[in-house]
């Protein structure tokens, strides 16, 4: 297990080297970040002086080759936009998308595995239809729209939610978070209804299609023979064992949810770590992009592994690292 | 259980907006994003915006971008190479300290050298500073040079007590936001808002009362529909940068003002007159033309003439722009206002263009960005029908304004759109249409490679005229001489407009800056 985990973070040194290069050179290939960095009154001197200061004059090689120096270090440098280090611009806004993400997942599995395994149960009575068809739209209606009608409705029109921005914030061990109070738990309904949506779906789908799959299995009709009651039969034996799929597809997303969840924190204005991203993109800011793509990398990295091992514990079949005996 | 608890929040909700209407706090939405309250870091309009409420410059500009006193009372041209400035008395700075000279040599010196800093190019001509008395400065300048005045309005001063040694991020945090401005600094949350409190003892305060709002919020919230989701749910007070398509609905609503200017940003086309073979320029077949069509006076003014500006103004822009004749618009110095918008005549544009030796008309790309100003890539669409009406097949090619920049600054555009904002002529010029000159820093932007001796020496001869109005009327010829030159093809003057609760009324800006101590309750 130990030389597992030891062999899968020796990977990922590779994936974020080779990850740091393609950015690096698509950057370049859009264009130059003076363009958009400077000052429209600035003449060419001047624009000469920021190419110079930025590091920008030196051909990429060279640059990148400064980039692996500091990266060494732990500096991914300074953002040309911002002027604070890149790393800690991203570190300073991931609580709050962590928190969004994390209520939004929350949301999806409370709510999905339940639904799902009731639309798998009874899939022709009128509720398993309605799950269905409500899964349907959930992951067709795209993102921006629901954002906007969920503010339009709750916020415009009755008045019952803040329409955007995050609540007041209490620190918890260093970091800040906004669930513990009610106006927080207010502003944060929305932007983690309207991120839950897709996931939702997502899982319904997928709990449904393992319920029903499960329910066909030998040992479920073993069990009920027994004369298991039907409540552990569902919850102790369909459920474990439908879950590794599902459990699979949760780490996934909650990897893509952390990385972009721009649309919602766009709508909402949550002041979280995906709109720097499209924003960074927008200015050519490279090392901000860089240092947030490395640090994404190192999150799937890390929830990939989270997951594989959470296999070996549902499934006791499953070891990791060994090849077979 | 978690829907137990989302009630319960719902419920609370109801009681809450009831409590802040108590203090006079005043919440603005922002449309674009604050990169730092560093006042001397990047020269942005959201940052600059921040900057305006917790500082003072020493020369200030009003609704009509013309200058007005600021923390210098008067100032005046002593000889050809010396400024003059008269601060004003009795000024303190936030922390109680009281605001000298010196601090304004220290913010003059601190422009300069911040690193990635954009505000050098406003100190570089001062090359000796002079503290006469605790209230009055002199700057020198090497050679006579008239703009020391509009450039100081660019420069905020700050503490040297408070901002020795200070980095942008001893602003952010709040340490070095010691400035003499209404408001005080509280607090900076980046991506997310500002936050503001009344300077009791502003100078600026009349009949020594000073601005209602004791507490000024500013949200950040680049997504329109978002912001404007937030000022009819009451969320929001007041918002800036309204989207063309929702202005008619809101002018219906009845909780909602609208207050609107003409703004300083014009819109308006670059097309290559320098190179011989400018890329994209063809016949229609696709060869390659003889002679670049952009150097016949006839072909410009025929594109011009092509143009029917008053529609893109009020079916485009949904009465949100005014047709240009100048590059500059009509409150800023230097102003041409002599000027007439050229009329839409298709007929004359083919005419001139047969004579022109293209009566079949040729084939080019039309650039713009899409991403950067109002219905930008709407305006490139239209223009480039209106061209294929009198016989010109314009392709057009629009991209996000970062690829956009680098693109058109390398020369790949022969037809480029690009907006431009300033408060004064000879400036716009200066970088827009002056024989490109990197010793004296003319023609940064100058992509149509347009060269005019003539509109070179009047530009020179404006920035070495101390008097004003002389000042004035040499900008004017120059604008004149470039316009009537077709130098660009000026296309329209965006309007601001910002949108409030009926009981608010803001005195608009043609700078399109949100002032909060502008913002009264009716």
């Amino acid at each position: 297990m130990f030389v597992y985990i030891i062999r899968r973070l020796m990977q990922s040194v590779l994936v974020l080297f080779i990850m740091s290069l393609v950015v690096f050179v698509g950057v370049f290939a859009i264009g130059n970040p003076i363009d958009i960095l400077i000052n429209p009154q600035a003449d060419q001197e001047e624009i000469a002086r920021a190419t110079r200061s930025l590091g920008l004059d030196l051909p990429l090689a060279e640059q990148y080759w400064v980039f692996l120096k500091q990266a060494a270090h732990g500096d991914l440098g300074n953002s040309f936009a911002f002027n604070v280090p890149a790393i800690q611009l991203i570190l300073e806004r991931m609580p709050a998308t962590l928190e969004l993400a994390a209520s939004a997942m929350l949301i999806a599995i409370v709510l999905g595995i339940p639904l799902g395994l009731w639309a798998g149960l009874k899939p022709d009575s009128v509720a398993g239809k309605t799950i269905m068809t409500g899964s349907i739209l959930g992951f067709s209606l795209p993102t921006f729209w629901v954002g906007l009608m969920l503010i339009m409705v709750f916020s415009v029109y009755l008045g019952w939610l803040p329409s955007s921005g995050r609540g007041p914030t209490t620190e918890v061990f260093g970091v800040a978070v906004s669930f513990l109070s009610w106006t927080g738990l207010a502003h944060l309904a929305l932007p983690a209804a309207n991120l839950a949506l897709f996931k939702l779906s997502l899982i319904i789908r997928l709990t449904r299609a393992g319920t029903r799959e499960a329910l066909q299995q030998d040992y479920v009709k073993f069990a009920r023979a027994k004369g298991l009651s039907d409540a552990r039969v569902i919850f102790v034996h369909v459920l474990k064992n439908i879950l590794i799929p599902i459990v699979t597809v949760i780490g996934l997303e909650f990897g893509s949810v952390i990385a972009f969840a721009v649309v919602t924190e766009s709508v909402f204005a949550w002041p979280g770590m995906g709109k720097l991203l499209i924003d960074s993109i927008n200015m050519l800011d490279r090392p901000v992009i860089v240092a947030y793509l490395c640090i994404i990398v190192m999150l799937f990295i890390f929830i990939n592994l989270a997951v594989d091992l959470v296999y070996s514990l549902l499934d006791p079949r499953v070891r990791v690292g060994e090849t077979g005996r | 259980m978690p829907q137990r608890v989302f009630f319960l929040a719902c419920a609370l909700c109801l009681v809450l907006p009831a409590h802040f209407a108590v203090a006079a706090a005043l919440r603005i939405g922002m449309a674009a994003d604050v990169t730092s309250v560093d006042p001397h870091h990047q020269n942005i309009v959201s940052n600059n915006n921040i900057g305006w409420h917790v500082f003072d410059a020493l020369v200030h500009v009003d609704e009509n971008t013309r200058l007005i006193p600021g923390l210098a009372v008067s100032w005046r041209a002593l000889d050809a190479t010396t400024w003059e400035f008269r601060l004003r008395q009795g000024v303190k700075f936030h922390d109680g300290t009281a605001f000298t000279a010196d601090d304004v040599v220290f913010s003059l010196e601190r422009a300069a050298r911040v690193p990635n800093g954009q505000f050098a190019s406003f100190v570089q001509r001062i090359v000796a500073k002079q503290v006469v008395d605790a209230h009055t400065l002199r700057v020198k300048t090497a050679t006579a040079y008239a703009m020391i005045p509009p450039d100081l309005n660019s420069v905020f001063i700050v503490s040297r007590r408070a901002a020795a040694n200070a980095a942008t991020e001893d602003f952010n945090n709040g340490r070095a936001m010691v400035g003499t401005g209404p408001f005080k600094f509280v607090r900076f949350a980046r991506g997310d808002r500002v936050e503001l409190a009344r300077n009791d003892a502003y100078w600026g305060n009349e009949k020594g009362k000073g601005t209602p709002w004791e507490r000024v919020t500013f949200r950040i919230m680049p997504s329109d529909p978002a912001r404007l989701a937030a000022l009819l749910a009451g969320d929001l007070d007041l918002i800036e940068q309204i989207p063309t398509a929702d202005i008619s609905r809101l002018r219906a609503n009845a909780r909602v003002k609208i207050e609107q200017k003409v703004s300083w940003r014009t819109i308006f086309f670059h097309l290559d007159q320098g190179r011989d073979h400018p890329p994209s320029l063809a016949d229609k077949s696709g060869k390659p033309l003889a002679a670049n069509p952009f150097k016949d006076p006839r072909v410009k003014l025929a594109l011009s003439k092509a143009i029917n500006r008053q529609a893109i103004v009020e079916r485009l822009m949904d009465g949100a722009a005014l047709p240009a004749t100048n590059v500059v618009a009509p409150p800023v110095f230097g102003h041409a206002s002599n000027l007439k918008p050229e009329r839409f005549d298709p007929d004359g544009a083919k005419k001139l263009l047969a004579e022109a030796g293209f009566p079949g008309g040729f084939a080019m790309t039309l650039a713009a960005p899409n991403n950067r100003y109002v219905n930008d890539e709407q305006i490139a669409q239209a223009v480039a029908q209106m061209f294929a009406r009198v016989g010109i097949n314009a392709r057009v090619e629009t991209m996000p304004v970062n690829v956009y920049l680098s693109k058109a600054r390398a020369g790949e555009f022969a037809f480029a759109m690009l907006g431009w904002g300033s408060y004064s002529a000879d400036l716009a010029l200066r970088a827009l249409v002056a024989t490109p000159d990197a010793q004296k820093g003319f023609g940064a932007w100058n992509w149509s490679r347009y060269s005019n001796a003539g509109v070179d020496v009047l530009l020179e001869r404006a920035f070495s005229t101390l008097d004003e109005k002389k000042r004035e009327a040499l900008a004017r010829e120059a604008m004149t001489a470039a316009m009537k030159d077709l130098a660009v093809i000026p296309l329209h003057h965006q309007v601001a407009i910002w949108a409030m609760r009926k009981a608010l009324a803001y005195a608009a800006r043609t700078d399109e800056y949100t002032f909060a101590h502008h913002v009264r309750e009716r």
